[in-house]
């Protein structure tokens, strides 16, 4: 496992358990996608993934090294007095590594945003500027990529073409990705595994394993496996939200 | 066309205004000393014209003296203050005590101890009591305004201290100083004119000293005249200021 959380528990003082108990593993090159009602605690267990917060209780592992881990954010983040290049060279620059605009510049190739580099973040669309924050998590060809409901103020085509590149650019270095959303569909097309979680304090309220290769083949949206998939995730978070 | 009728608009307005006064001063024979016509004081200003803006250059340079002096302080406060929160709870209600105590009690006591014989030193150093807390209170805000987020990405990332504050804070911070200092501008012309009215020596040669001469003998166009040029000067001043953060808030935000 690149990063594994163990029973971990979340409490926010007078606002009570915000998540756990919850497990959940990410291993090397594998995509999970966690789905949960909003407010069942997904965005702090992907913080405790990042070791960006610790857990009241339980046990965070991680065998990433320091700059290993990348997050990308619901809104793109991006520092507005920069360019472009400049905050996906950030980084790099923050680790004082030397070539790090000629580095920028091939991780904003990756997301195909070439030549983009001087542009800066108020004259980017929405689907560029969170293009541009994809190319700053990649820039330091992360083990562990974490992403947090990242495409959810984008349109569906916007969605549909970044779920795309994302695989895409998983494919040339293979980090481990969990990705956290509460689009069923998004999550059962980019992921391996679906988690689902039940409303707050999230646990585990199932887990699919969605049996197609990654990244996914011509069609794969109107197949039969894609339907059931996504039909066992949607049973799974109606069962999960009736019992709470 | 839209941008003349923005700038026509006021120009026209002001202008019935100043007719209606003049129309009114004539009908109803108004004394001189009690209400001059505007062309009285349109008169007074061209007679005194060198005088008036030699005056008005005195006020505006206290006046900036001040500023530049109260942004100066205001940052070296509010960047440990943003820093250490222990530093901020210690600094604020002295920075707060500032702002709610009235300038014109202040004044006084500023002017015994700047020495009366120096009362432009008084005067700038109440335009930068005035101009203080805005700037503190911009730079303040400003470098705990960044992104939560990237905030968390510089977590990530162990970005050091030094590198939040130069990355992240300060940068931040800009448009929040940038709004801190344009209000500070207004705010330190209001400062210098209540200062030099308190120290009410001719040797600061300002606007004010020229309103309470004028008033003393009774010289009411006068009076208005070196007004008109105040009016125009804080005017002249909030405009600059303006167009100096807009420009500056392109450049930050990069077109």
């Amino acid at each position: 496992m690149i990063a594994e959380l163990r029973s971990v528990e979340v409490d926010y003082g007078r606002r009570g358990r915000a998540l756990g108990p919850f497990s959940l593993g990410a291993a090397p090159g594998e995509i999970v996608a966690v789905v949960g009602p909003s407010g069942c605690g997904k965005s702090t267990a992907l913080r405790l993934l990042g070791g960006l917060e610790q857990p009241t209780r339980g046990e965070v592992r991680r065998t990433v090294g320091r700059g290993e881990t990348a997050v990308v954010f619901q809104a793109p983040t991006l520092a507005p007095w920069a360019s472009a290049g400049a905050n996906v060279a950030l980084p790099l620059e923050l680790a004082g590594v030397a070539d790090a605009r000629a580095r920028a510049d091939a991780a904003l190739e990756r997301v195909g945003l070439s030549g983009h580099g001087d542009a800066s973040p108020a004259q980017l669309s929405g689907g560029m500027a969170m293009r541009v924050s994809l190319a700053r998590a990649l820039v330091t060809d992360p083990k562990l990529l974490l992403l947090d409901e990242p495409f959810a103020a984008l349109d569906a085509l916007t969605r549909r073409r970044l779920v795309e590149d994302l695989h895409r650019v998983w494919d040339q270095t293979r980090p481990a990705v969990v990705f956290v959303t509460h689009d069923v569909e998004e999550a059962v097309y980019l992921a391996g595994r679906v988690v689902v979680m039940t409303p707050g304090p999230g646990r585990t309220a199932a887990e699919i394993a969605v049996d197609a290769p990654l990244p996914r083949p011509e069609g794969f949206r109107t197949s039969l496996g894609f339907r059931e998939a996504v039909a066992a995730v949607e049973a799974a978070l109606a069962l999960a939200e009736t019992a709470a | 066309m839209k941008r003349v009728v923005d700038v026509l608009a006021p120009l026209i307005l002001i202008a019935l205004l100043l007719g209606g006064w003049e129309a009114a001063c004539r009908l109803l024979a108004v004394p001189g000393y009690f209400l001059p016509a505007p062309s009285a004081i349109g008169a007074a200003i061209a007679a005194r014209w060198p005088e008036l803006l030699h005056a008005a250059a005195n006020t505006l340079v206290m006046a900036l003296q001040g500023l530049g002096v109260a942004a100066l302080a205001a940052a070296a406060l509010a960047l440990p203050a943003a820093l250490s929160p222990m530093v901020e709870r210690a600094v604020r209600p002295i920075a707060v005590g500032l702002q709610v105590t009235p300038v014109v009690a202040l004044a006084p006591l500023v002017v015994i101890w700047a020495g009366l014989e120096r009362p432009g030193l008084a005067v700038a150093a109440l335009a930068a009591v005035v101009a203080f807390f805005p700037i503190f209170s911009g730079v303040l805000t400003g470098l705990k305004s960044a992104d939560p987020d990237l905030e968390r990405l510089f977590d990530l990332y162990e970005a050091t201290p030094f590198q939040r504050l130069t990355r992240l804070r300060l940068p931040a911070a800009v448009p929040f100083v940038l709004e801190g200092v344009k209000v500070a501008a207004g705010l330190s012309v209001i400062g210098a004119v209540v200062a030099e009215w308190v120290a009410g020596s001719g040797t600061t040669q300002g606007l004010a000293w020229k309103i309470l001469e004028a008033g003393n003998r009774l010289r009411t166009a006068d009076m208005f005249a070196a007004l008109a040029l105040l009016a125009t000067l804080g005017f002249l001043l909030n405009a600059a200021v303006g167009g100096l953060e807009r420009e500056a808030l392109r450049r930050w935000r990069g077109r």
